[in-house]
């Protein structure tokens, strides 16, 4: 009897907890490789599958094999003789060619190539995000007056009508019945009806006495009924809540960026690379996380992410009315009890002369007591960086604020001139800190 | 004239029910194979390298092996550089055949006959796979596997379990019984005597004696079997062992009862393996040569149609081809290639002997009795004991078979026979012993362990002639036997013949 089934039905991937084990197990390998391939690739591909080759070594299964090429004979037989007859001698073909028979070089063990398979999205941003945390992000939370909420903590003796427990003092009550041996109704039916039926039949001599001995059980029964309550206030239990603090791990991030003329295709280029990282990472990391976006030129305005990524706008530069922007959305959404507010700002670090003195104080008395983590990005051309190469040499802005970096640690200036610069700089931002 | 069976390239179950009917008929009626129940099964390329990368096998319990096989097959699969196994077949009972969705009608029909009829006859009927496996049982021990590594993993992590996984594999050439017939407890008792091992340790165990210093964990069970000590002439009866991974589950000093159970799980397999690892020749053959002989059957009834039995030559000359040694695609004898054309050749000899057949093969040449002599041999040769006793000066000249000398030190290799009167049964000697795995292989047994000093075990590797072992590989090794064993191992490879 032969039976056909279709398999092809059956769930899928069932070879995936092999391949989680196998990914763990050659993670090194994998992350070098992954980042060698991510420097080169545009930020919109980052989070696409892609083909990486990782060697094998790490995930090498050794098992022993003979080595003929070290020492002592053997024969072997192979096909399609053309030439030779018995006692020719044949050169040995030079070593690592495989040559004289194929089959060594398959047995062998070392020989086993580097190679290629495909990593999926997640698990290429897994490897990518691995050691980036937001920083400070549990911290402050706790730190902060968090909101309260009422959280189940076991059983009290005292409490509400609504709250009482229905099974703990039921338990209760039937536990202290048996204990004190409550009579149950049962067994005062079986005696009444006893009673019943001696009282029906005419008294015979000696009956009298076990009616009579039947009726003072009776009584002693329910009299022991009424003092041993069915359910006395000691079997009573209540739930108990109590209030306990809530730490909110929401996080809002605010996007600025700079669109004004003066931010040349390239840089803002550049710059959309950064955020399109930086939301990626943040979805990724955090289950509620709020992210605004306000681009601006001599003025400001919230912006939804498409807008923000690729839509274009002129004007000059005055770089405070985003803070200033910023700070009106806080003041109105993003309440610091609820909140942990982080801000990216990017920008090529001209604004209106003076301004740069009006955003510093905006920051240092507004913004910075208010944001656990502020990171400004400064975008250069290349030559500008070999002329900027000291932390300390640049313009307006980035002089400012390399003067509010000094005072708040939790902000952090960087520059970066070419895509393959983001990636080194996001890590250095976000890096995972050894003592949070 | 019968109408045939299919005219469209789409298989459909209907079409493969009447094709399996057909297939069978000719199957038991004229080649009288003896199978056991067929359990056909449609999947998907996925499911494919899934059982591609778990040994063939439908259920396996998980190791990062595994999943690094599934990522090469499936990069190599996309990016076209091999193809798929058309079928797969399972030995167990009943019989479990694969069959790839995307093949064409024609394939279906191939693989029918190749899998569910030909390599089945081969498992159900050669000695081999009677005396060493057991078909009833596998696929629940493969279940019960799979639970209980997943179980250790849960309980003592998955680098723990991977440890010895990883050990354990890299002695599984080591983990077989080959001169010896293994034990064969029934299933039941398999199971039980686990069930019991559990709660035997369940019930030993005491919260209280955890949380002292020492002895935290039950002295192992087997420690009362600790009788690999010498007796009073300096002989240990149990000694010299070839399977060190039974060696090491029974006598490790420092493994955990759940690390023997592992070790004995992987044991199992590589046991459950080893038939197929001598017979590849033979297996491949028989249902090479029975899809053959069926398909064209088939069409001489008028039940295939010309379409499809072009189809069917295309595929079946590109699975027996067979390139010669300087060919660049050359990578050692195609077993599919020699095992259907020493099988065709057995039907030649039967049918239409030449004189040098008479002479070579008096028992059967010109018999006629072909079906019973490959029969026979099907079911009582391994691919060493076949080529020793089959192949044919024929097919030695067929395939222009010539030996090779080879010694390590010296610049040249020596032609020591070619396909010639002289040196026919020197190439065929020396061809079959290429296919003794016991020789193939290295040799390898404990010779003793010092349990009461520094409990330091010693391993010899009895070379044939002289073969060194890999030296890169044989360290990498010994340091998975020493985590297993807990203690030093030394490892001595002296001249064995």
């Amino acid at each position: 009897m032969t039976f056909f089934i279709d398999r092809r039905l059956n769930p899928k991937g069932k070879s995936l907890a092999n391949r989680q084990r196998f990914l763990r197990r050659a993670r090194a390998q994998i992350r070098e490789a992954v980042q060698k391939s991510l420097k080169d690739s545009g930020v919109a591909d980052i989070a696409k599958g892609r083909k990486i080759r990782i060697s094998t070594q790490g995930t090498k299964e050794p098992r022993f094999r003979l080595d003929p090429k070290k020492g002592g004979k053997r024969d072997f037989v192979l096909p399609g003789n053309k030439e030779f007859i018995t006692g020719d001698q044949i050169k040995k073909p030079p070593s690592g060619q495989g040559g004289g028979s194929g089959k060594d070089a398959a047995t062998s063990g070392d020989t086993e190539d580097d190679f290629e398979f495909t990593l999926r999205e997640d698990e290429i941003l897994d490897i990518f995000f691995e050691d980036l945390e937001l920083p400070n992000l549990v911290r402050t939370t706790l730190s902060e007056v968090p909101s309260q909420h009422w959280k189940r903590a076991g059983i009290t003796t005292s409490g509400s009508p609504t709250q009482i427990n229905l099974i703990r003092t039921m338990r209760n009550s039937f536990g202290r019945r048996l204990a004190l041996k409550r009579p149950t109704l049962a067994e005062i039916k079986a005696l009444e009806e006893d009673i019943a039926l001696l009282e029906g039949k005419t008294a015979a001599a000696g009956e009298d006495a076990r009616l009579l001995a039947l009726k003072v059980e009776l009584e002693r029964l329910n009299s022991r009924r009424k003092w041993i309550a069915f359910i006395d206030p000691l079997d009573v239990r209540f739930n108990a809540f109590t209030e306990q603090p809530q730490p909110t791990s929401q996080a809002v991030m605010f996007c600025l960026m700079d669109v004004s003329g003066s931010m040349g295709e390239r840089e803002k280029d550049l710059a959309k690379r950064f955020f399109v990282l930086l939301h990626l990472f943040l979805k990724r990391r955090y289950e509620k996380v709020d992210i605004v976006f306000i681009r601006h030129t001599h003025d400001a305005q919230e912006v939804d992410e498409q807008t923000f990524f690729y839509s274009r706008q002129s004007g000059g530069t005055i770089v405070s009315t985003a803070l200033d922007k910023m700070l009106e959305i806080q003041k109105e959404r993003y309440a610091t009890a609820d909140w942990n507010i982080y801000a990216a700002q990017a920008s090529d670090g001209y604004t209106q002369s003076g301004d740069a003195k009006r955003c510093v104080e905006l920051l240092e008395t507004e913004l910075m007591p208010i944001c656990q983590y502020y990171a400004y990005i400064e975008i250069l051309d290349e030559r500008e960086m070999e002329v900027f190469s000291s932390e300390e040499a640049g313009a307006e802005l980035w002089r400012a604020y390399r003067m509010v970096a000094e005072n708040w640690k939790n902000f952090a200036t960087k520059r970066i001139a070419k895509p393959a610069d983001i990636f080194p700089v996001f890590h250095e931002l976000f890096r995972k800190q050894e003592t949070a | 004239m019968t109408a045939p069976l299919f005219t469209e390239p789409e298989w459909s179950f209907e079409t493969l029910d009447r094709v399996l009917k057909a297939v069978e008929e000719i199957a038991i009626q004229d080649l009288k194979l003896d199978i056991y129940p067929n359990q056909i099964e449609i999947i998907s390329t996925e499911q494919m390298l899934d059982a591609y990368s778990a040994m063939g096998m439908p259920l396996m319990y998980h190791h990062w092996s595994f999943g690094k096989l599934f990522a090469r097959e499936e990069g190599l699969y996309r990016a076209g550089h091999i193809g798929l196994a058309y079928e797969m077949v399972i030995n167990s009972h009943p019989c479990i055949s694969y069959l790839l969705e995307e093949n064409s009608m024609t394939m279906q029909t191939i693989v029918i006959a190749h899998a569910a009829f030909g390599q089945k006859h081969f498992f159900k009927n050669n000695y081999l796979f009677q005396q060493w496996t057991n078909a009833e049982s596998i696929l629940e021990y493969l279940a019960f596997a799979k639970r209980y590594i997943a179980a250790c993993e849960e309980r003592y992590g998955h680098g723990e379990v991977e440890a010895v996984l990883d050990s354990a594999h890299a002695l599984m050439d080591q983990g077989v019984f080959r001169y010896r017939r293994p034990p064969r407890p029934s299933r039941a008792r398999v199971l039980e005597k686990q069930r019991r091992r559990l709660e035997h340790a369940e019930e030993d165990y005491r919260e209280l004696w955890r949380t002292l210093p020492q002895g935290a964990e039950p002295p192992p069970p087997d420690r009362n079997s600790w009788d690999i000590e010498e007796d009073e002439m300096g002989v240990n009866p149990k000694l010299p062992e070839e399977n060190l991974l039974y060696f090491l589950e029974k006598y490790s000093p420092t493994l955990k009862s759940w690390q023997r159970e592992i070790l004995r799980i992987v044991r199992h397999l590589a046991q459950y393996f080893y038939p197929q690892r001598q017979t590849k020749v033979m297996n491949e053959g028989a249902a090479t040569f029975v899809h053959h002989t069926i398909m064209h059957m088939l069409y001489e009834k008028g039940l295939l149609t010309e379409g499809a039995i072009f189809e069917f030559l295309a595929s079946h000359t590109a699975v027996v081809f067979q390139p010669e040694f300087d060919d660049p695609r050359y990578s050692g004898l195609n077993p599919y290639a020699l095992g259907f054309a020493m099988m065709s050749d057995i039907r030649r000899i039967c049918e239409e002997p030449s004189e040098e057949d008479r002479l070579w093969f008096p028992a059967f040449a010109g018999t006629g009795d072909w079906r019973g002599v490959l029969k026979n041999a099907w079911a009582n040769y391994r691919d060493e004991s076949f080529i020793e006793q089959f192949l044919s000066p024929k097919l030695m000249r067929d395939f222009r078979l010539f030996a090779l000398a080879d010694q390590a030190d010296a610049a040249v290799l020596n032609v020591s026979a070619i396909h010639d009167e002289a040196g026919y049964r020197r190439v065929r000697s020396t061809l079959a012993r290429q296919y003794d795995i016991s020789e193939a292989g290295p040799n390898i047994q404990v010779t003793g362990a010092n349990l009461k000093g520094n409990r330091k075990l010693f391993l010899e590797h009895r070379m044939h002639r002289g073969v060194p072992l890999h030296a890169q590989l044989r360290s990498q090794v010994t340091t998975h036997i020493e985590r297993l064993w807990g203690h030093d191992v030394a490892l001595e490879e002296i001249a064995g013949d």
